[in-house]
């Protein structure tokens, strides 16, 4: 694989199809895409890295979902409820089809018969589902509609036609061996967000590819310096749920309550905390029976670490530890460039974790039903836009393969193991990502750009080590664009938090647009006029 | 991290070859799959719940192995509990109508 044609030949894959839309991913963005291109009368394939149906955040985390009925009254207080929150960059123009979309889909999703609970007056409540439920259901509408799914066969790098236009991608299978090209006139990066492998639950096959596929391309990303999320969990384990915390109060090791500690604004507490020393916490707030029967009925999985244990997170404290999100409870990812969740690519749209939560959430999610929402709207309006533009394209021959990094002639050997960890330890500490300043930020970047020259100039022998090698620098380049649009941001606003900058600078409400490989170029780019006026903080 | 596959329960079939996100497991001619790369496994208990016959147990631990065996699992009573707490298992079919999301306390 180290020699290699940059003009796809007939003769090197194992496996070459054609399409109309081509979807890489298979969570709940991938599905909807999908869904949605079909039956707008495309043919499409979708391609996931593991299995689409149990792969990624949601498949084993479940989520609330962003459901608000359409009554003024409660569609302006949901909209209104975040937009202090996101640092203002958010906008109405976005939230209204986001959530009409999400309203009548997750409609649709209880009409196929997912099992929502009722209410005591038999009202079905849909504003949550559990994910290996939801994502089940997904994977065999996908399946049933006639979607043809490649399992086990991660997108490594698109594609352009003589046009300049995307023209499909190109992956390996990773179980039967060898590798696939699937030409296509539309693409739709579903791949999810980037957790840098830090074991929050389901996201180690979150590792940026779809960033950095569709930066090689040339296209955009926006809200990279909101990346910042960290999920508390049990020190010993990968359950990374975080609502039931609200019902925790936190302790030191002698016993002594950690004041102001808590998991929403409070999160920053235990941040500081955890870095000179262990945290613990129990649910002591939780202090009925019948509110612990809730709780575990509300999320099964959060207790599976307690059970298996043999402690009762109740009433004994246990040490938790901040896994870091990265951008998939994070809100940055390609930028949009309308509605049809297009990028400024043509022929390449993005959906879910893989494109900006800003249009919805500003610089904050958390998760917290918004990201789900998103996934499910954007999903639907990437899939029947794609499938629009793929059936109006005229047919033209595949020019050119997109993919550098873990490409390269002549190669040379890298560690793939080691520079995992050089990139861990560049985004994972607290005291570099979660509270920034300038010194940590610009010491960080020189070694990411050091590393990332290095991955320029690897290559892969076998398709596995191509595979590692492609997710390494995904995540070196994901690193890298969000540390410089952290350096460009000095203020503190949404998630990003600047030690050395600690006010929201009403100068700064804008979006960070960043691009680029090699050279990284941030430039800023207006958003909406907010209908509350920033508060000046 | 996943732990222990119990050859004796298992009946090949391979859906956790299948499902599994992260490709831990190698199907096998004519024999039960094996855990072919632990270090891999992101413990998101995937393969547990897909799992029909619970052959399967993972340690909520992603960061050590403990070598744990089919007995102590067994001894523990841990086989197929969290397939049974989302209503996967014949017995907790009803199980998956309750989600109880909207009755937490806001
Ligand atoms: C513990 C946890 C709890 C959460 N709770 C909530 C919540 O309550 N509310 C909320 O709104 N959000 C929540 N979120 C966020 C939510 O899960 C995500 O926003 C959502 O899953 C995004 O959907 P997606 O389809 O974009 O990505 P994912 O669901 O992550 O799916 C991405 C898919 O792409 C595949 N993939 C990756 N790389 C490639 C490649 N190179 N080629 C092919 N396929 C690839 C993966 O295998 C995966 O199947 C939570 C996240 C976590 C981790």
């Amino acid at each position: 694989m180290t020699e290699r044609d940059p003009t796809p030949g007939n003769r090197e894959f194992s496996l070459e199809i054609e399409t109309d839309v081509l979807v890489v991913g298979g969570g709940p963005a991938g599905c909807w895409a999908a869904l949605n291109a079909i039956s707008a009368g495309a043919r499409v394939v979708l391609v996931d890295k593991g299995h689409c149906g149990s792969s990624g955040a949601t498949a084993s985390a479940g989520t609330q979902i962003w459901y608000v009925p359409p009554d003024p009254r409660e569609r302006e207080t949901a909209m209104a409820s975040r937009e202090a929150m996101g640092g203002y960059l958010s906008e109405r123009r976005w939230m209204v089809p986001v959530l009409d979309k999400t309203w009548e889909s997750v409609n649709r999703l209880a009409a196929w018969g997912y099992p929502f609970p009722s209410n005591e007056q038999g009202i079905e409540q849909r504003i949550s589902v559990q994910g290996p439920e939801y994502m089940r259901l997904m994977g065999r509408k996908v399946k049933n509609a006639g979607v043809r799914i490649l399992d086990h066969s991660p997108a490594l790098e698109l594609v352009r036609d003589d046009t300049g236009a995307i023209a499909g991608a190109t992956g390996i299978r990773r179980q039967e061996g060898g590798n696939w090209i699937v030409r296509a006139a539309a693409v739709i990066m579903a791949a999810g967000g980037c957790a840098f492998m830090s074991k929050a639950l389901g996201c180690d096959v979150l590792t940026g590819d779809g960033y950095l596929m569709a930066a090689e391309a040339g296209a955009e990303l926006s809200g990279m310096e909101f990346s910042s999320a960290y999920a508390i969990s049990p020190s010993f384990a990968s359950i990374t749920k975080t609502a039931l915390y609200r019902f925790a109060r936190f302790y030191r090791e002698d016993g002594t309550l950690i004041e102001g500690a808590g998991s929403a604004r409070g999160r920053s507490i235990i941040a500081r905390t955890l870095l000179s020393e262990p945290v613990y916490a129990r649910l002591d707030l939780a202090e009925t029976d019948a509110l612990k029967a809730i709780m575990r009925r509300a999320q099964p999985n959060f207790f599976i670490p307690f059970d298996r244990r043999g402690i009762d997170p109740f009433t004994e404290r246990f040490p938790v530890t901040l896994r870091l999100d990265g951008t998939v409870r994070g809100t940055g990812g390609l930028r949009l460039t309308g509605l049809d969740c297009a990028t400024t690519v043509p022929g390449l749209y993005a959906a879910g974790d893989n494109a900006t939560r800003e249009p919805i959430c500003g610089g904050f999610t958390g998760g917290g039903s918004h990201n789900a929402a998103w996934a499910i709207a954007t999903g639907a309006f990437a899939g029947t836009a794609a499938a629009k533009f793929a059936l109006k394209k005229k047919p033209s021959p595949v020019l050119r393969r997109l993919g550098r990094a873990g490409y390269a002639e002549a190669a040379r050997e890298l560690d793939t193991n080691a520079a995992l960890q050089a990139v861990q330890q560049a985004v994972f500490p607290l005291d570099v990502n979660y509270f920034r300043t300038e010194a940590a930020l610009s010491r960080e970047v020189h070694r990411l750009d050091d590393l990332w020259e290095r991955l320029e100039t690897s290559g892969g022998v076998s398709h596995l080590d191509l595979l590692r090698l492609r997710e390494v620098a995904a995540m070196t380049a994901t690193a890298r664009w969000m540390y410089r649009a952290a350096l460009a941001r000095t203020e503190t606003r949404g998630m990003h938090r600047r030690d050395d900058f600690s006010k929201q600078d009403p100068a700064q409400r804008h979006r960070l647009i960043v691009s680029g490989l090699g050279h990284i170029a941030v430039r800023p780019e207006p958003v909406e006029e907010p209908i509350f006026r920033e508060a000046a903080e | 991290m996943i732990e222990v596959i119990d050859t004796e329960t298992c009946t090949d079939c391979n859906l956790c070859v299948k499902v599994c996100p992260t490709n831990v497991f190698d199907a096998i001619a004519d024999g039960p799959p094996v855990i072919a790369r632990q270090g891999d496994c992101q413990t998101c208990f995937m393969c547990e719940v897909y799992c029909p016959v619970d052959s399967l147990y993972v340690d909520p631990d992603p960061a050590n192995s403990y070598g744990l065996t089919v007995e102590n699992v067994k001894q523990a009573n841990l086989f197929g509990s969290y397939r049974r707490s989302i209503g996967w298992a014949k017995e907790t079919r009803h199980l998956r109508r309750v989600d109880d999301h909207f009755r937490l306390p806001q």
